[in-house]
């Protein structure tokens, strides 16, 4: 537990005309059950309070601490340092518009992405405040919200290397909300919508398949299953698309 | 040039309760922008776990079950504290509003019909399901509650129903701005125009003009040191309203305890842990609650559970731990391993995170700690605020008043909610009716001040440090403004606080403060934070009576002769300490004054006219 702490922090203020990107190294005694939260904030309180970096429910709910640690994207909040090497490298997570050292925009991203996949359900019902709700299995309300699970933290995006390449990729987090959606009963889109969203390159088809995305997603969502399931539910209808369409010609 | 956004309705906060208000005057055909302080999906709704409650009556534990029961329990629960006409809206409204929500897409948990277990204070014990209420939203049970009522998804409800919200608010064309905080409110002493907020991405200020504005910025846990509330639970809109010197702060001093936040950090474990059956234990891992509440045992309302805790703390009961105050355990242990992974994940996550310890074999070190803060801006039944035109209040950060000295588990998510819904039609109403001028004098002042504020803290040469002074402001109400209280301790705590809010009028900065420099946005509320604080502490001081989480150890009784009344705190500029007056707790009684039936206690009756 006596271990000092060198922790290599990402420096950079957009706003600040004299700040160019560099990394600088802070030192802080290590302490029981610390976090990568309590440290920071101890480094914003003792030793720079213009240090810029995110946290809101510090318990691993919200999604807001994403950064790199040590080369991998994941939470700050539920790091703790005793699972590190006393040398830790903070970057902020890549792909997404920065604002200051650690902290990144996410909230812009994901409010597009969201707007993008008309990410709410599409019913033609209209709701009647009399009428008792419609029922629904509780197997599958459990299954919705295995999916629904996921925080918006970003990582999987930061880990993704076609969203690396190219910038309007839409990642494992948008295709999971849709494979959420089409899981649901209420939602009345129908594959040919689904495939107008997903059925290129900004989605199903630009996924390499890597799972990097899966690997770092702090809540373990299934990104895998839910990638596979979509690209071969996409991949048939684009099949029963190009056969209708050859049918309609001849 | 300082940019200006003009909207119709501008809700501080896209919480559930901001949000909710916003689909409403959205579906209207208004044009809504709320501001966020975070993404809004990370509002602080997301955290709440166990769920909320509607009198749906599904469940077979929640057999028998009504609006009127609910009216019940949540009077019972406030201790005669809260508005009895805004409780029975309320439980008319929420079973409505859960459907709703349903319709939107929330993935609640259904009743599964048939034979299946339950566990209670440890014992296991059969139900069966109705097969014909199969698949209809069901419910947990919670604390102070007759029934069975709480609907939930897992222990994600929050997250459940905020994304739900967010993604509908999104379809409805609102506007949400995030990384926004509102830092000063724009009145010429009647009517509320809108903000000056500052953009936590530049740095720079911008003016939001509106007909009308809603507080919904949440809780201000934050004024305490430990707190189950995220970091940016601070209470932003409730000071800016409190320095218009005339929209008041309704019982300030009702803060909330719960009994299991863990040890050290305070992150919330649900209540659903006690409803699903868990149980706390102490040193000798004993069962106590029983001893102490033989009806309700760990059901019996937060407040009571909290003060219980202690008690048998106080008697050398405590486990011993490193980080100074004893606690005690809960352990879940009995409710096996389908049930901690699924109903209760979240809570396994956070042992396995946060405690490096699995609920399935070890026992959880929980302890009471700060949680919710009854009090808020004050409004009236339909949620406009006292003072100001144009403004009103909604969700955590309003004193509507639904849950008067104790809010219920499972009460305050379904408030958002539904008070969103009921105070989003008023708010439609108003906009209606509203045509709005906007003094370009009243805003130039407003933003001038507000300018040199930030001039000061960088160039002023201020001595006094930011952090340093939060700290003492925590301390003073962790020690004097706890779950029970004193004379001499009130005092003090008013005397600490006084002098902390004098020092902020010094504070000065270490850095530089340019682009979105975290240190200037503490500077920024701190002393409104303070002013708040002292709301608190010297509410609680006057408030010479016990009731629901007011606990007076020089007062003990409830005192419903002289204090059946709701304190209203306002801030005269250049005040040390808020100005109190008092309004009766509620224009009409449903259910006259009685006993609660759990926590025991002493009460001055208000027929008991003699001194
Ligand atoms: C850990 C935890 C668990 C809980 N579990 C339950 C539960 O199971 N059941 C239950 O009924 N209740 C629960 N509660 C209580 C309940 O979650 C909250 O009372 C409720 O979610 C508050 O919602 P809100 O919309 O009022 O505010 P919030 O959701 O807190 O939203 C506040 C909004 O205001 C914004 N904001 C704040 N200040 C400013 C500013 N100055 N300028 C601009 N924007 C600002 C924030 O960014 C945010 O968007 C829990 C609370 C906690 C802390
Ligand atoms: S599997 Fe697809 S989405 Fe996941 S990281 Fe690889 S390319 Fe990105
Ligand atoms: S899918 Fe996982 S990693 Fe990606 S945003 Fe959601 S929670 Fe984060
Ligand atoms: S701060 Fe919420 S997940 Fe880390």
């Amino acid at each position: 537990m006596d271990r000092m702490l060198t922790i290599n922090i990402f420096r950079y203020n957009p706003q600040d005309p004299d700040s160019k990107p560099h990394m600088e190294s802070f030192y802080i005694d290590e302490t029981e059950s610390m976090t990568l939260f309590i440290a920071l904030n101890r480094i914003r309180e003792e030793q720079d309070p213009s240090l810029q970096f995110d946290f809101c429910c510090r318990a691993g709910i919200c999604g807001q601490c994403g950064m790199v640690i040590n080369g991998r994207p994941n939470l700050a909040c539920k790091t703790k340092t005793k699972d590190l090497p006393s040398q830790i490298t903070l970057l902020p997570l890549p792909f997404f518009k920065l604002i200051g050292d650690l902290s990144v925009d996410t909230g812009t991203w994901f409010r597009e992405m969201n707007t993008h996949i008309e990410s709410w359900i599409h019913t033609s019902k209209e709701f009647d405040p009399e009428a008792e709700e419609e029922r629904m299995d509780n197997e599958l309300a459990e299954q919705i919200y295995e999916l629904d699970r996921c925080v918006e933290c970003g990582c999987c995006l930061a880990a993704c290397g076609t969203a690396r390449m190219r910038e309007d990729f839409l990642g494992a987090v948008a295709l999971n909300r849709i494979a959420r959606f089409i899981l649901d009963p209420r939602d009345e889109r129908e594959e040919k919508d689904y495939f107008e969203i997903i059925g290129n390159d900004q989605g199903i088809f630009g996924c390499m398949g890597l799972l990097g995305c899966e690997d770092v997603c702090p809540k373990n969502l299934p990104l895998q299953d839910q990638l596979g399931f979509l690209r071969r539910k996409m991949g048939f209808f684009a099949l029963k698309d190009l056969k209708r369409g050859k049918k309609k010609t001849c | 040039m300082v940019e200006t956004i003009y909207t119709d309705l501008l809700c501080l906060g896209a919480g559930l309760a901001g949000e909710r208000v916003a689909i409403e005057a959205a579906g209207a055909g208004f044009d809504v922008i709320c501001l966020s302080l975070v993404h809004s999906k990370r509002s602080h709704s997301s955290a709440a776990q166990g769920g909320m409650q509607a009198a749906l009556g599904n469940s077979v534990m929640g057999e028998g079950d009504s609006p009127d029961v609910h009216f019940l329990d949540t009077v019972k629960g406030s201790d005669w504290g809260c508005d009895q006409e805004v409780a029975r809206m309320f439980v008319d409204t929420a079973p409505i509003v859960m459907r709703e929500l349903a319709h939107w897409g929330v993935p609640w948990n259904r009743v599964v019909g048939g034979k299946g277990f339950y566990y209670k204070g440890g014992q296991k014990y059969e139900k069966f399901e109705d097969p014909a209420k199969e698949g209809l939203i069901t419910s947990r049970n919670f604390g102070g509650t007759a029934k069975w009522r709480t609907c939930y998804t897992s222990d994600g409800t929050g997250h459940a129903v905020l994304y739900t919200m967010d993604n509908r608010a999104t379809q409805m064309g609102v506007q949400v701005h995030d990384r926004v905080e509102a830092i000063s409110m724009i009145h010429d002493g009647e009517h509320c125009q809108g903000v000056v907020a500052r953009c936590l991405k530049t740095g720079k200020l911008r003016v939001y003009l509106a007909k009308a504005t809603l507080v919904a910025t949440g809780g201000y846990g934050r004024i305490y040191k430990n707190t189950t509330n995220a970091v940016i639970c601070e209470g932003g809109g409730q000071s800016i309203a409190l320095d218009t010197g005339v929209v008041s702060l309704g019982n300030m001093e009702a803060i909330q305890f719960h009994p299991t936040g863990i040890v050290p950090t305070d992150i919330l474990v649900t209540e659903g842990c006690r409803g699903d059956g868990g149980t706390l234990l102490d040193k000798n891992e004993d069962r106590f609650m029983p001893d102490y509440e033989p009806e309700k045992a760990e059901l019996a309302s937060r407040d009571v559970v909290s003060r219980r805790m202690i008690e048998h703390i106080r008697k050398g009961f405590g486990v011993k731990n490193p980080y100074g105050d004893d606690h005690l355990w809960l352990d879940i242990r009995h409710l096996g391993e389908a049930h901690i992974r699924t109903k209760l994940r979240e809570v396994d996550e956070i042992c396995q995170n946060f405690l490096g310890i699995d609920p399935l074999h070890q026992l959880i070190p929980v302890r009471p700690t700060h949680h919710y803060s009854m009090g808020g801006v004050r409004t009236n039944k339909h949620g406009a605020a006292y003072g100001l035109k144009g403004l009103f209040a909604a969700g955590e950060a309003a004193c509507w008043d639904l849950h008067g000295f104790n809010r219920l588990g499972g009460n305050s998510l379904a408030e958002t909610v539904v008070a969103g819904k009921i105070i989003g039609a008023k708010v439609v109403e108003y906009l209606q009716g509203a045509t709005a001028t906007f003094k370009t004098a009243v805003i130039d002042e407003r933003l001038k001040k507000d300018q040199a504020r930030i001039d000061t803290l960088i160039h002023g040469g201020g001595k006094e440090n930011v952090y340093e002074l939060r700290n003492m402001m925590q301390d003073a109400l962790m020690k004097g403004v706890g779950i029970f209280r004193n004379e001499k301790d009130l005092d003090q705590a008013v005397k600490t606080l006084q002098e902390v809010h004098a020092r902020t009028a010094n504070l000065g900065l270490k850095s530089n403060g340019l682009g979105a420099n975290p240190e200037l946005a503490l500077a920024l509320k701190l002393p409104g934070m303070v002013r708040m604080a002292l709301c608190v502490a010297y509410g609680a001081l006057e408030r010479r009576e016990s009731r629901g989480c007011h606990a007076r150890e020089d007062y003990p009784a409830r005192n419903d002769r002289d204090w059946l009344v709701r304190t209203l705190a306002t801030w005269e500029e250049g005040a040390d300490l808020p100005t109190l007056r008092y309004e009766p707790a509620t224009p009409s009684f449903e259910l006259p004054p009685g006993e609660r039936g759990y926590g025991g206690g002493k009460i001055i009756s208000a027929d008991d006219k003699e001194a």
